[in-house]
């Protein structure tokens, strides 16, 4: 489903990514681990182009999309994406978040939106805060909008960037239940987290990262319970 | 006690002359050969100036805000360009220069002609808060519409620009303000709006006193009713924000 070959990113000389080579296939929920500064967060957002990859090729459904000419936009719609900060925008009602883009991407009428909106709404428990403004909702809530806002355009798969890192620790759990069911639903899902125990529970596989490339890659119970990589053994002895 | 009776009664006496005087005042500068026409007419015309005026200089400064926000080496040149001279000429001169050379051959009415000088004037002013505005909006924003498969347009349209709107509408009233006042100028150019009305009686009467005062409180007045209503809008933009 998504093919990543000799990846490379650099800002000016810094070099991020140094050479990712990866295949992710349908329904796998692949967790991104390692320490701060190892590329986690610019992998996952080559993935979608929020940055523009320096070398190397992605292709999603067999299709390249880092090539000239190709239509992002239609790319992206392919791929939801939940942010660390949320990124609700604070403008519009829960609803009117959820369903801007399906209804102006006309991909929807307002009112199918409107009841894919209701649906997805009581799927991440939040049925009564549709008419609310994003500033009175908590973290939580508002992470669990966001997810519900990318599934909106019925994405085939989604990318979490730390969607828990910014939250108070008694709402973690919360957003990470609708990940748990959304992975369940047998959702494609790349998610950059440090929350090992969900790595652990939910991931098909775990990739360690650090400077720029992948040091190890495997299921969690090989990359928890024996790990191959020193510095995979390093971080794993720090964090756990 | 006399003395006391004396000084009272001559108070009286001047403070009488002092208001006659300024009723005949009054009734030579505004109601002899219907002279307060003069000024009702200004009025419309300060207002017909500035209205033009302001809604030329938004779309002028939205454009020239995007050019100088663009990643294009030549539309960044051209916005620079445009808000350096703009802002670094007197907006009397630019009125001249735009009424007497630019349009020197076009038969327009005059008010028109200022209005375009003006909302070029106010756009260079309007350009500068709208960068700031569309820079103010946090670039996840931005990324998350873009996440969503939303164009950089539509990006821009309906999430970064009405949070923008929000941000800058103070900044944006105050260069209405400015504009209203500012078109106290157009005198030069001939066009009678509530200063050159004012200052036409002053010449008629030789009575600045009375003509420059009503002017004044004119413009504040005029002022004023903007600042109140535009409070109203800013209320109704702000709903969204729960402070």
């Amino acid at each position: 489903m998504i093919t990543v070959k000799n990846l490379h990113k650099s800002f000016g000389k810094l070099n991020v990514l140094c050479g990712i080579d990866e295949h992710i296939t349908q329904g796998e929920v692949v967790v991104v681990i390692g320490p701060s500064g190892s590329g986690k967060s610019t992998f996952l957002r080559c993935l979608n182009l929020l940055e523009e990859p320096t070398a190397g090729e992605i292709y999603i459904d067999g299709e390249i999309i880092n090539a000239p000419k190709v239509n992002v936009n239609r790319i992206r719609q392919k791929m939801g994406m939940v942010f660390q900060q949320f990124n609700l925008f604070p403008h519009l009602t829960i609803m009117e978040n959820i369903t801007l883009a399906p209804v102006k991407l006309k991909k929807m009428t307002k009112e199918e939106a409107i009841k894919k909106g209701e649906e997805l709404l009581q799927r991440v428990g939040l049925s009564d805060k549709a008419n609310n403004y994003p500033a009175q909702l908590s973290g939580g809530q508002k992470q669990r909008v966001a997810i519900a806002r990318a599934l909106a355009m019925q994405p085939e798969i989604m990318l979490f960037d730390e969607p828990t890192s910014a939250l108070d620790p008694e709402m973690v759990g919360e957003v990470l239940d609708v990940m748990k069911d959304l992975a369940r639903s047998g959702m494609t899902m790349v998610v950059v987290t440090h929350e090992m125990g969900f790595a652990r529970e939910v991931g098909t596989r775990v990739l360690f990262m650090d400077g720029g490339v992948i040091m190890e890659s495997g299921s969690p119970e090989e990359i928890f319970g024996n790990p191959q990589n020193d510095r995979t053994k390093n971080f794993l002895s720090k964090v756990l | 006690m006399d003395a006391i009776k004396t000084w009272w009664l001559g108070l009286c006496n001047d403070v009488a002359v002092w208001w006659s005087g300024i009723c005949d005042d009054f009734y030579l500068c505004f109601v002899k050969e219907d002279r307060y026409k003069l000024i009702l007419d200004g009025i419309g015309v300060t207002i017909k100036v500035s209205l033009f005026a302001i809604l030329i200089g938004i779309f002028i400064g939205f454009l020239i805000g995007l050019c100088s926000l663009s990643k294009n080496k030549f539309l960044n040149f051209i916005g620079k360009v445009y808000t350096d001279v703009i802002r670094g000429t007197p907006s009397v001169t630019q009125l001249m220069i735009i009424y007497f050379v630019v349009f020197a051959n076009v038969h327009w009415e005059k008010w028109i002609i200022a209005s375009i000088a003006f909302g070029i004037n106010s756009g260079a002013y309007v350009s500068e808060i709208i960068r700031a505005g569309i820079l103010s909006i946090d670039k996840g924003q931005t990324e998350a519409g873009r996440s969503l498969g939303l164009g950089a347009v539509q990006t821009m349209l309906h999430i970064v620009v009405p949070q923008a709107v929000k941000n800058i509408f103070p900044a944006l009233c105050n260069e209405f303000i400015v504009l209203i006042k500012e078109t106290a100028i157009v005198g030069y150019i001939g066009i009678m709006d509530i200063q050159k009305a004012a200052d036409f009686i002053k010449s008629a009467t030789f009575e600045p006193f009375l003509p420059l005062l009503a002017s004044a409180i004119i413009y504040f007045v005029l002022i004023k009713i903007l600042t109140v209503s535009l409070g109203f809008v800013e209320k109704a933009l702000r709903k969204s924000d729960v402070r």
